[in-house]
C-alpha cells in the first residue's frame, strides 16, 4: 500500500484526480437517488402554495434567523408527536425553497404553529415576547410592526420561485402585489382575488390588527399561521392510524 | 546582499507593494478597478435594496486598495534577489486578519451567548437581534478566522514542503484580499439581514460567485506551486490542504445553487426544496466541518506540530489510512443531522453508519499526532505552543468519538436538537480548531518576522490556560444543559403524560447560559492576550538571520543530501 501511495504522492493532477472521486461516492449515492425515487416525497392532491404575502413573511422569517432557535420538523418520536402534532411529511416542505427544518431548539418545534394562537397573540408576543411568556428568551421583534413591507418586488420573487419548480401561474406572478394587499385587508378591493387564486382555504385577515396599512408583521404573523397547513396528508395519516392503536 | 531580506521582512504595508513588480502592480490596480466597477453596478442596480450598501461597501474597499497600490506606485522595482526567498507578505497579512477576526467572532460568540441568559441586553434595532449576529458570530470564527489561519498557514507550509516559491507575488493577494472581502460582505450582510438561511452557508448569490473566483485562483496557486516543487513527493500537510480546497469548492457550489430574484435583489431562492435540500445542506454542512475545520486543520497540525516538536511524523502508513478514510467517509455521514426526520431511512441508516466507521481515520489521526510526541513530552511540559497543539489533538480525538456517539440513532434522539450539539461543536471548534491554529500562529509569528521567540512566552502560557479552561467550562455546560434539556422533553408522568411544558426546560437552561457565556469570555481574553502578544512580537526590533534552512530551492539545490 505504501509502495503504491509513494506513486500517487508523486503526481499532483492524479493526486486532486483522486481526492475529486473519493470525495464525491458518498454524496452522489446519498443524493441523486432522493430526485428519482417516487416515494421521497408523497403524492397528495391537496397541496397549496404560499401566498405572496405568506412568502414575504418566510423570506422575513429566514431573514432575522428564526431558524437558528426554531426547528420546522417533527420528528418520528412519541414526546415529540404528543407535545406538537402528527410528525412532519417530505411533502409539507415541498415548496419550501430553501427547507428550514433547523437544527436547534431554543424554542419550541414551530412546524405546526399554525392556528394555534390568535393573531393578536402572535402579535403581542413579537413585540415582546416576555409580555405574554415571562420566562422567554426571545428577541423582541418590535420594528416589523412599524416596517411597511415592500409588495412592489413580489411577482419577481414569485417567478423565481417559479424557476425552481414552484407552480406559480402566469396570472399569480402578475397579481402578486394585489393579493398581498388582499390578504392583509379583508375589506378591500383585492381581497376577493387572492382567494379566487390561492382557495378558499386562505386566510383573508388583517393580521396586524391594522387593515389600513402593510406591515412586516402582517406577512410574518400570516406565514405562522400557514405553518403546518398546507395539506391535511399529516393529520389524515395520524387519523387512519389511531384505531390500530 | 541581503537587502531584499531586511526589506521584506519590515512590517509596512508601502513596503509590501514595493516588493511587487511594476507589472504586478499594474494588475493589481486593473483588477481593483474592475472590481470596483462591479462594486457600482451592484450599488446602481440594488438602490434600495441591500446590495446596493454591499455595492458601496466593496466600491469602498476597492478604491481605498487601489490608493495603497498607488501609494508605492512608483517605487523602484524590487531586487530580482527576492526570488531567493519564499513570499511571506501575503501569510504575515493574514496572520494579523486571523487574529482580528477572532477577536471579533469570539466577541459576537460572547454577546449571542449573553442574549440566550439575558435576552435584552441588546439594542431596539434588528441588526443587534440574536438571529442576526447568530450567522456574524459563527461566519466570522468559521471563515474569517478559521478561514484566514488556513489561506495565511497554506501559502508558508506549501513553500516549504515543496521549496519553491510561490508562483507569483500577486495571485495569493488576490486570493487573500478577495477572500476577506467575502467575510466583510456576508457579516455585514447579516446586520441587514441578508442570509439565504442555510447553516453555515448563508451567504447570499454574489457573494457565493465571489468565493468561487477566489477559490479557483486559491487552487491554481496550489498546483502551480506544486507543479514547481523540488521534493519528489508532495508532503501529507499538502494532501490535506489540497483536499480542503477541492472539497470546499464542490460543496460550497453544490449547496449554493440559487436563483436570484433579480441583479438589483440580494435575495435568491434555493435551487432545492423540502428533504432534497435537507440533505445536500447537510451534506454540506457536515463536510464543510469536515474539509473545512478538520482537513485544512490536520494539514496544519501535520506540519507545525513536529517541526515544533522537533521529531518525524509516527507513522506514514497511519497518515495514508486516516487522510483516505476521511476523504472517503465523511461525505457520507451528513445524513446523521437528519435523524428520525422525514428523509428516507435508507439514507439514515447510511449515514449513522459512515459516522461509526469514522472514527477509524479520525483516531488514527488524532494517535498519529501524540504518538508524533512520543520522546518530546518534556517539551510539551515547558513548552506552551507545543502544548496548545498536542491539546488540540486530544480534543479532536475527543470529539470525533463523541460525534460517532452523537451519530447513533437512540442517541441522537435524545441529543439533537439540544445544547449537547452546541456543546460538540464548540469542543471541536474551540478545542480542536482554535487550539491547534493559535498553537500554530505561535510558532509560524516568529519565523515570519524573524524573531528569535514570541515578546512573551507567559503570556503564551496564560493563553493557554485561559483557552483550556473557557473550552471545559462551555463544554460541561452544554453537556448539562443538552441532556437535562433533551430527558425533560422526553419525561412523562404516571398518568402518560408529559411532565414538562417546553417554558419550563427553557428555564432549567439559564444557570447553563450564565456558564457557558462565562466560558466564552475567558476564551475570548485568551484570544486578546494572543493578539496583544503577537502585536508586540511584530512591533519588536531583534531581527535574527533566517534559519539558512529556510530558503527555497535554488540555493538547497547546490547543496549535496538534500
Amino acid at each position: 500500500m505504501a509502495e503504491f501511495h509513494r506513486k500517487i504522492e508523486r503526481n499532483a493532477m492524479g493526486f486532486v484526480l483522486a481526492i475529486v472521486v473519493v470525495a464525491s461516492i458518498g454524496g452522489f449515492v446519498e443524493i441523486a437517488p432522493l430526485f428519482t425515487i417516487d416515494d421521497t416525497v408523497e403524492n397528495v392532491q391537496d397541496m397549496r402554495l404560499y401566498t405572496p404575502l405568506e412568502q414575504a413573511g418566510r423570506d422575513i422569517y429566514t431573514r432575522e434567523g428564526c431558524y437558528a432557535c426554531h426547528s420546522q420538523m417533527i420528528r418520528t418520536l412519541r414526546d415529540e408527536v404528543e407535545r406538537y402534532g402528527p410528525y412532519s411529511l417530505a411533502v409539507e416542505s415541498k415548496y419550501d425553497h430553501p427547507m428550514l427544518w433547523g437544527s436547534k431548539r431554543t424554542g419550541p418545534d414551530l412546524a405546526r404553529i399554525g392556528g394555534k394562537y390568535s393573531d393578536a397573540w402572535q402579535v403581542a408576543h413579537l413585540i415582546n415576547p416576555r409580555d405574554v411568556v415571562p420566562e422567554s428568551v426571545m428577541p423582541k421583534y418590535g420594528w416589523l410592526q412599524r416596517n411597511a413591507l415592500r409588495i412592489d418586488d413580489l411577482g419577481e420573487h414569485l417567478a423565481a420561485l417559479r424557476d425552481v419548480g414552484v407552480p406559480y401561474t402566469d396570472d399569480m406572478i402578475a397579481n402578486a402585489t394585489q393579493d398581498a394587499l388582499g390578504q392583509a385587508a379583508p375589506d378591500g378591493d383585492f381581497a376577493a382575488g387572492v382567494v379566487k387564486r390561492y382557495g378558499q382555504a386562505t386566510q383573508v385577515r388583517a393580521f396586524d390588527g391594522d387593515p389600513g396599512t402593510i406591515t412586516e408583521m402582517d406577512a410574518l404573523v400570516a406565514y405562522l399561521q400557514i405553518m403546518g397547513h398546507l395539506t391535511d396528508a399529516a393529520y389524515k395519516q395520524a387519523a387512519a392510524a389511531e384505531p390500530a392503536k | 546582499m541581503r537587502v531584499g531580506v531586511l526589506c521584506s521582512t519590515k512590517w509596512g504595508t508601502l513596503d509590501m507593494v514595493a516588493q511587487l513588480t511594476t507589472g504586478e502592480r499594474q494588475l493589481a490596480i486593473v483588477v481593483l478597478s474592475l472590481v470596483a466597477l462591479l462594486g457600482l453596478a451592484m450599488a446602481a442596480a440594488g438602490r434600495a435594496d441591500p446590495i446596493g450598501v454591499h455595492g458601496f461597501i466593496v466600491l469602498a474597499i476597492c478604491c481605498g486598495l487601489i490608493f495603497v497600490v498607488l501609494g508605492a506606485y512608483y517605487a523602484p522595482e524590487p531586487s530580482p534577489e527576492r526570488l531567493e526567498h519564499y513570499y511571506d507578505d501575503p501569510s504575515k497579512v493574514g496572520i494579523v486578519l486571523t487574529m482580528a477576526w477572532a477577536v471579533v467572532g469570539m466577541f459576537l460568540g460572547v454577546w449571542v451567548a449573553s442574549l440566550l441568559a439575558w435576552p435584552d441586553l441588546t439594542f431596539d434595532a434588528a441588526w443587534a437581534s440574536f438571529g442576526r449576529l447568530r450567522p456574524a458570530h459563527t461566519s466570522a470564527v468559521i471563515f474569517g478566522f478559521g478561514g484566514n489561519a488556513l489561506i495565511a498557514t497554506s501559502f508558508h507550509v506549501l513553500q516549504r514542503t515543496s521549496r519553491a516559491r510561490l508562483p507569483d507575488q500577486f495571485s495569493p493577494w488576490f486570493v487573500l484580499i478577495g477572500y476577506n472581502l467575502f467575510c466583510v460582505v456576508a457579516a455585514t450582510g447579516y446586520f441587514m439581514g441578508v442570509t439565504q438561511s442555510k447553516e453555515y452557508a448563508e451567504p447570499e448569490w454574489y457573494a457565493d460567485i465571489w468565493l468561487v473566483v477566489v477559490w479557483v485562483t486559491y487552487f491554481a496557486i496550489y498546483i502551480r506551486t506544486l507543479a514547481r516543487r523540488k521534493e519528489p513527493h508532495i508532503y501529507v500537510a499538502n494532501w490535506y490542504y489540497m483536499a480542503f480546497i477541492l472539497v470546499v469548492a464542490i460543496l460550497h457550489i453544490v449547496n449554493n445553487l440559487a436563483v436570484p430574484v433579480s441583479f438589483g435583489h440580494a435575495k435568491s431562492y434555493s435551487v432545492f426544496s423540502g428533504v432534497q435540500d435537507a440533505m445536500v445542506q447537510w451534506w454540506y454542512g457536515h463536510n464543510a466541518v469536515a474539509f473545512f475545520l478538520t482537513a485544512g486543520f490536520l494539514g496544519m497540525m501535520y506540519y507545525y506540530l513536529p517541526k515544533r516538536a522537533g521529531r518525524p511524523i509516527y507513522s506514514y502508513r497511519l497518515s495514508i489510512i486516516s487522510f483516505w478514510g476521511i476523504t472517503f467517509m465523511y461525505m457520507w455521514a451528513g445524513s446523521h443531522h437528519l435523524l428520525y426526520t422525514a428523509l428516507p431511512q435508507w439514507v439514515q441508516t447510511l449515514g449513522m453508519t459512515f459516522s461509526l466507521i469514522l472514527l477509524v481515520p479520525s483516531w488514527a489521526s488524532a494517535g498519529n499526532a501524540l504518538a508524533t510526541l512520543n520522546g518530546a513530552w518534556h517539551k510539551v511540559r515547558d513548552d506552551a505552543t507545543l502544548r496548545f497543539m498536542m491539546a488540540a489533538a486530544v480534543f479532536y480525538g475527543l470529539t470525533t468519538f463523541e460525534g460517532s456517539f452523537l451519530a447513533i440513532r437512540p442517541v441522537n434522539s435524545l441529543s439533537h436538537y439540544t445544547d449537547w450539539t452546541v456543546g460538540h461543536v464548540h469542543a471541536g471548534a474551540l478545542g480542536w480548531v482554535a487550539l491547534i491554529t493559535f498553537g500554530s500562529i505561535y510558532c509560524i509569528v516568529p519565523w515570519l518576522w524573524k524573531r528569535e521567540r514570541m515578546y512573551s512566552a507567559r503570556l503564551v502560557e496564560v493563553h493557554f490556560w485561559l483557552a483550556i479552561i473557557g473550552t471545559v467550562i462551555y463544554v460541561f455546560a452544554m453537556w448539562n444543559s443538552g441532556i437535562i434539556q433533551g430527558l425533560m422533553w422526553r419525561t412523562y408522568n404516571e398518568n402518560g403524560t408529559l411532565t414538562y411544558s417546553f417554558v419550563e426546560s427553557m428555564v432549567a437552561m439559564h444557570p447553563y447560559y450564565i456558564a457557558r457565556a462565562f466560558g466564552g469570555l475567558l476564551f475570548l481574553m485568551g484570544a486578546i492576550v494572543g493578539s496583544y502578544n503577537i502585536w508586540m512580537t511584530i512591533r519588536g526590533e531583534a531581527e535574527v538571520a533566517p534559519e539558512s534552512a529556510d530558503l527555497p530551492e535554488p540555493r538547497l539545490a547546490s547543496a549535496p543530501g538534500e
